[in-house]
């Protein structure tokens, strides 16, 4: 399998603080890969390198095999690349449906249609639907539990028909039931052809659903493996019980 | 490291509360609250019926009821003889608020559809004023020429009748304008464009003082001249009749208005709230928000212009003073200030701040400066009590006061609607 993301020797300081140190890895074309590591270790600053919110200090991000010529989170999502926030953003004074359309990928210059488009709109409702927000669609988006506004978070950037997605830990804070949804969808859009990359502290999800699984300390990779391998791998148990 | 845990704990206590959405709505009843609250209490549920009822109205008799309106903001000339006595005087003012009303809707896009502070908005009403001026020949530019060589050739030979041309001409200069000055200080938010904007307002009005040669400096241009209209047999001129510029202003924000609505309800409307949401969590859908901050100071800047045109023309002289910051006509803060009073992100907002802000201290001049005080008091007053304005958009209405308002949004009830 090629590469759908390459990361080389990825690097961001804040003041003292090396958030990110020379961090290389791969994430291949019909993946699921998991980054992993304990808190602080840098797996939110990576997303946000990659996803063009931060500009690296040293290092390049190649997507598709094109490197961006500059941070741009716009321009990325709609070259096929999009994420989630650990803490859940959603356009809380919209409804559902229209998150989803603000969401739909257009060029600028054909925004000037009337509405939500009818083909966004079905497509939104169909989104919706499978991810149980039907009831909920023409309800403000603060009006969702946590659990819910990460769903939507999630269903909002399907509508770009992303290739990859990045999860920054799709199930901290969500309940039992929803974790299971989320896991189900994660799963059918895999099988749709969509490559994932899932920041999760939840390690039985981690074994079950992710291979690879990229192990992050200090900003730099530690191990990169099979699930079982790594959770054997005597650096890691260090990493994450030690010091 | 420990707030992320904190969020981690709340967010589960959250989730207890899973899946009982709209508890959080209260039909707007009148029993709890302030004093001031239930008070006026029926105030407001006239207001939210009233804009209820209009969203649920079928096309063609939302239709009448935006048909009637104009007809009576029209007809307000022909009326004024009949309820005072100083008629000529009340339509002067009629035309300010025209003036304001048009930079108070254009100023909205910014502030209230964009959520972009801008300070220096009367660097477009400037831009718009000069760029007529100067090009209708009032300028020390065309009299030198006329001067020297009386005969010479003139470029324009009856300029009057170039105003709509010049019209045009000036909303583009403005559309290029918000574009240049938009482009580098787009990138900053909240406070840093404001000052940014601030610094634009100032930069304009003194470029305009110290270009001497062009614009005649701090004595400012004088006898421009005046719209006429010549079309086949009609014949005329404008001159000093308020009622004629009162009707360009009206017919002039009548398609603004009907240009606003349409972009508001249209995508670019809905990337607009996304941005002023959260412009990270926007950027990340792929909004392009650069581009839809530009249009945005753009659309804002090119009706600004219009203003200037219409004013420059009615007024026939201009200066740098007219232009300050605190100009209390059209300064960047005066209008800003109606925005906010009248209500932000709708249409009747901006026109009723507008109304009121040019009408109170007309209306009390007889109490001589001390109208001023009794006028800086009354916003007070307003804003602490309504602090999301007198007629807010419900939508920017439920952003502030977090959820006492009902809850169907714009697009939503449109679209049920229509
Ligand atoms: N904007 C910032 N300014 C300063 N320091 C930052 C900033 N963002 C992150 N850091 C620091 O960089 C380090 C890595 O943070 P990051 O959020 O990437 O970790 P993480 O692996 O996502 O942790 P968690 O599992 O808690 O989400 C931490 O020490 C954090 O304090
Ligand atoms: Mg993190």
């Amino acid at each position: 399998m090629s590469a759908l993301l390459e990361v080389r020797a990825l690097t961001k300081r804040f003041g003292g603080v090396t958030a990110v140190d020379g961090c290389t890895f791969e994430v291949s074309a019909g993946s699921i890969t998991a980054l992993i590591g304990p808190n602080g270790s840098g797996k939110t600053t990576v997303f946000n390198m990659v996803t063009g919110y931060l500009r690296p200090d040293a290092g390049a991000v190649s997507f598709d095999g094109r490197r961006a010529s500059r941070p741009d989170p716009a321009r990325f999502y709609r070259a096929g690349l999009s994420r989630t926030f650990q803490q859940p953003r959603v356009f809380r004074e919209l409804t559902l449906v229209e998150n989803l359309a603000v969401a739909a990928n257009r060029p600028w210059w054909a925004l000037l249609g009337r509405d939500v488009p009818p083909t966004d709109r079905r497509r939104a409702e169909e989104v919706l639907a499978d991810f149980r927000l039907g009831d909920l669609m023409g309800n403000k988006a603060r009006e969702l539990s946590f659990g819910q506004q990460k769903l939507l978070e999630f269903a909002a950037v399907l509508m770009g028909r992303p290739k990859l997605v990045l999860l920054d830990e799709p199930t901290a804070g969500v309940n039992p039931v929803m974790v299971e949804t989320m896991e189900q969808h994660i799963r059918d859009l895999h099988r749709q052809g969509i490559t994932f990359l899932v920041v999760e502290h939840e390690m039985n999800l981690v074994m079950r659903l992710c291979d690879p699984v990229i192990v992050l300390d200090h900003g730099a990779k530690l191990a990169e493996g099979r699930p079982a391998e790594v959770q054997r791998d005597p650096l890691v148990l260090d990493a994450y019980l030690g010091t | 490291m420990s707030s992320d845990a904190e969020d981690r704990t709340r967010s589960q206590a959250e989730v207890t509360q899973e899946a009982t959405p709209g508890s959080t709505r209260q039909e707007g009843r009148p029993i709890q609250g302030s004093a001031w609250k239930r008070l006026t209490w029926p105030a407001r549920r006239v207001l939210r019926t009233a804009g209820d009822r209009y969203d649920r109205m079928a096309k063609p008799a939302r239709l009448g009821v935006s048909a009637g309106m104009v007809v009576l903001a029209a007809a307000v000339p022909v009326l004024l003889p009949y309820v005072t006595a100083d008629s000529g005087y009340w339509t002067s003012v009629a035309t300010k608020i025209g003036i304001a009303a048009l930079l108070a809707l254009g100023l909205n896009v910014v502030v209230g559809f964009a959520g972009l502070l801008d300070l220096g908005y009367v660097a477009f009403f400037a831009v718009g004023a000069y760029t007529f001026a100067l090009l209708s020949g009032a300028g020390r530019y065309a009299i030198a020429i006329s001067r020297s060589q009386p005969n010479a050739f003139k470029l324009l030979p009856t300029w009057h009748m170039y105003f709509w041309l010049l019209l045009f001409v000036a909303l583009l200069v403005a559309l290029i304008a918000g574009v240049v000055l938009g482009t580098p200080t787009l990138r900053l938010r909240g406070d840093y464009l404001a000052i940014v904007t601030l610094g634009f307002g100032e930069i304009v009005r003194i470029t305009a003082t110290n270009l001497n040669s062009l614009t005649d400096g701090s004595q400012g241009v004088n006898q421009i001249p005046h719209p006429a209209i010549n079309v086949g047999s009609v014949h005329y001129n404008f001159g000093l009749n308020n009622e004629a510029y009162y009707w360009l202003l009206l017919a002039v924000i009548v398609i603004w208005i009907f240009l606003l609505r349409r972009v508001n309800d249209s995508r670019i409307g809905r990337a607009w709230a996304a941005i002023r949401e959260d412009e990270l969590a926007a950027a990340s859908m792929g909004i392009p928000t650069i581009q839809m901050k530009l249009l945005a100071f753009a659309m804002g800047a090119a009706v600004a212009s219009l203003g200037g045109v219409i004013y420059a023309s009615q007024i026939g002289f201009i200066s740098p003073d007219s232009f300050q910051l605190f100009s209390s006509d059209f300064g960047s803060v005066i209008i800003l200030a109606m925005v906010v009073l009248g209500g932000m992100g709708g249409i009747a907002g901006p026109i009723v701040g507008a109304a009121l802000i040019i009408f109170l201290p007309e209306r009390f001049r007889f109490v001589g400066d001390a109208r001023f005080l009794i006028f800086g008091g009354v916003l007070v007053l307003v804003m602490v009590l309504r602090p999301q304005g007198i007629l807010p958009s419900r939508r920017r209405a439920a952003e502030l006061e977090g959820g006492e308002v009902r809850e169907t949004s714009v697009f939503e009830a449109r679209q049920a609607g229509s």
